[in-house]
């Protein structure tokens, strides 16, 4: 095992293995003692880091992961392991994403951990013609009536907030970042503007909002390190429609016909591995625009890198 | 202009006269880094729509706009009119009176119909021109941002009612006191003349209206007739936020309905001939 400084904090990051993870524990690194896990395999670091940073494959469903607090003295824990609806079964990911924080949030309020901050969506407010722009926090979540998919994605936050409020102690803060961009991130929105033909609904280009994935990371570091309790929407002041979006990023938009609604549905069966998965049709076709100013007053957050810059990204990727 | 620009990028260019991007350019309006809104408004887009619907404002319509110079050059504003005409016209109308006032151009924000968001390139359009779905928290944090917000309270009742029932005020709904009340945004109340006769109905096809999702279907002429429209803006109202009871905001609706009725009736004594 490592050698660990007993002077600092210890944080357990999960879903070690994706992009933004790694921007965060790059950030955490010299500040703080990090556990670094991920459910789909062993997280691994450059060889100066790796050093200095123990590493599982875990599942929090199974009974040796309560060794992971024996065998460190976690503090914290910044949760952004999450399996999506593309990558798995609708069982493995119900076992993993809601049972296994279950676990998770069990363990931490037995080894009394102080400070948790969970990485949710914007998806769970659903995407809907009848939304008003810049939701806030408060606003219903209304994805799991809208796509069965995204049930996981509400189950998660549910779950969350029970936490949130019976147990004051965890210090919990549960961030919904807008679709977050930028090397390295493989979501399907990123999967999307990396396209050379992007698929999208003719006849309708809702407005979205981006986020660099190296602020998403600064957020989620800002949000640990100061002990706010509660849910806060993670985006930019900054707007731009979906078909202009893929076009600043240098993807064609290809339309596919709209109407009735049932045709892009079937659709979007074909194109699942193209990053257009039915469960996310609707969020094609109508904006879901939050509000992050409460995060931004709260946190004295402002993110510094422009859509632009993100943007540029994709642009030069050879397609 | 760069290849990848969208046909509608290149459209807007080429519809926009310089004259009116000048004006647009004039608008205090605050996007973001590509030119939108939250609600999706584009002052590109306004600018081209502007440029083809003051073409029909001052020559087909032959619009005559009274009292422009009650609606605020800055700031919050709630613009309470009459809803006539089966389509939305009259919001159009109001809108090109407030982005061409020569008293201080507002881009307009008008609330509409929830079923158009639903509808292919409908939707966006009118979101790029300012229209945006009609919700009361939309309403509310645009009026918060201070823009100009057009509203009909009477809704579908007066845009879908039948010629036979011109110029009879339907039911105001209440929504837009609470609103005014709750930003301190003054009401300006106005009186639409002319666009009853642009489109009159003479029935309403209410089957074939809920197979395809519309509120109303009616029987009508195919393109707007060319009425002449006067609009007469009135003085502003503004209500404080103390109100003891929902009756005496219904009260308040019903004031401000008064003052639209008086400015139609005044209207429709002015009007020397409908065409």
């Amino acid at each position: 095992m490592p050698a660990q400084d007993a002077t600092k904090p210890t944080i357990l990051v999960t879903g070690a293995c994706g992009a933004l993870a790694r921007l965060v524990i790059a950030r955490l690194h010299s500040q703080a003692n990090l556990v670094a896990v991920d459910f789909r395999r062993k997280p691994d670091f450059p060889a100066f880091t790796a050093a200095q940073i123990p590493a599982y494959k875990v599942d929090f469903n199974r009974r040796w992961s309560e060794d992971l607090f024996r065998r460190h003295p976690i503090s914290g824990v910044i949760h952004l392991g999450r399996l999506t609806p593309t990558r798995s079964s609708k069982n493995r990911r119900y076992h993993a994403n809601i049972l296994g924080t279950q676990k998770l949030y069990g363990l931490c309020a037995k080894y009394e951990v102080s400070r948790i901050v969970v990485m949710s969506t914007y998806y769970v407010y659903g995407a809907s013609p009848y939304n008003p722009a810049l939701l806030s926090e408060r606003a219903p979540l209304k994805a799991a009536e809208l796509t069965h998919e995204l049930v996981n994605s509400v189950e998660l936050e549910n779950l969350t907030q029970i936490f949130l409020w019976r147990r004051p102690e965890l210090g919990i803060t549960i961030l919904r970042p807008c679709n977050i961009i930028g090397p390295g991130v493989r979501n399907t929105i990123s999967r999307l503007l990396s396209q050379r033909y992007a698929p999208c609904l003719a006849g309708f280009s809702p407005m979205m909002q981006f986020i660099h994935v190296d602020d998403m990371a600064d957020a989620i570091v800002t949000a640990y390190h100061q002990q706010h309790r509660g849910i806060f929407n993670v985006a930019p002041d900054d707007f731009i429609g979906f078909h202009d979006a893929l076009r600043a990023c240098g993807a064609t938009p290809v339309p596919l016909p709209s109407i009735p609604p049932m045709l892009p549905q079937l659709l979007s069966h074909l194109l699942e591995n193209r990053g257009f998965p039915r469960h996310l049709v609707n969020y094609f076709k109508y904006p879901v625009i939050i509000d992050g100013k409460l995060f931004r007053q709260t946190f004295g957050f402002r993110e510094s890198r422009p859509i632009a810059e993100a943007f540029a990204y994709y642009r030069a990727l050879p397609r | 202009m760069r290849r990848s620009d969208s046909l509608i990028a290149q459209l807007t260019a080429r519809l926009t006269s310089p004259e009116v991007a000048e004006l647009v350019e004039r608008i205090p309006k605050p996007v973001g880094s590509f030119g939108y809104d939250p609600w999706g408004y584009h002052a590109d887009s306004l600018g081209a729509a502007i440029s083809v619907f003051k073409w029909l404002y001052d020559h087909y319509f032959r619009v005559q706009a009274i009292g422009l110079e009650h609606v605020p050059k800055t700031g919050r504003v709630l613009l309470i009119a009459n809803h006539s005409g089966q389509l939305p016209l009259d919001g159009v109308l109001i809108g090109i009176a407030l982005a061409t006032n020569p008293h201080g151009p507002r881009a307009p924000r008008a609330m509409v119909e929830r079923f158009l968001p639903t509808v292919p390139w409908v939707g966006n359009l009118l979101n790029r021109w300012g229209a945006v779905l009609g919700d009361p928290q939309n309403c509310i944090k645009m009026l918060e941002r201070d823009e100009p917000v057009i509203v009909f309270p009477e809704g579908v009742r007066g845009s879908g009612k039948p010629f036979a029932e011109r110029y009879r005020l339907k039911r105001f709904g209440s929504g837009f006191v609470h609103m005014a009340m709750r930003t301190g945004a003054p009401i300006v109340p106005v009186g639409v003349v002319g666009c009853e006769e642009t489109m009159p109905s003479f029935g309403n096809l209410k089957p074939v209206a809920r197979l395809l999702g519309l509120p109303y279907l009616p029987m009508m002429v195919p393109v707007p007739l060319p009425a002449r429209v006067s609009l007469h803006f009135g003085e502003p109202i503004v209500f404080a936020d103390d109100a003891k009871s929902e009756r005496e905001i219904d009260e308040r609706a019903a004031l401000v309905k008064r003052s639209v009725r008086d400015l139609i009736d005044r209207g429709l004594s002015e009007r020397t001939s409908i065409f």
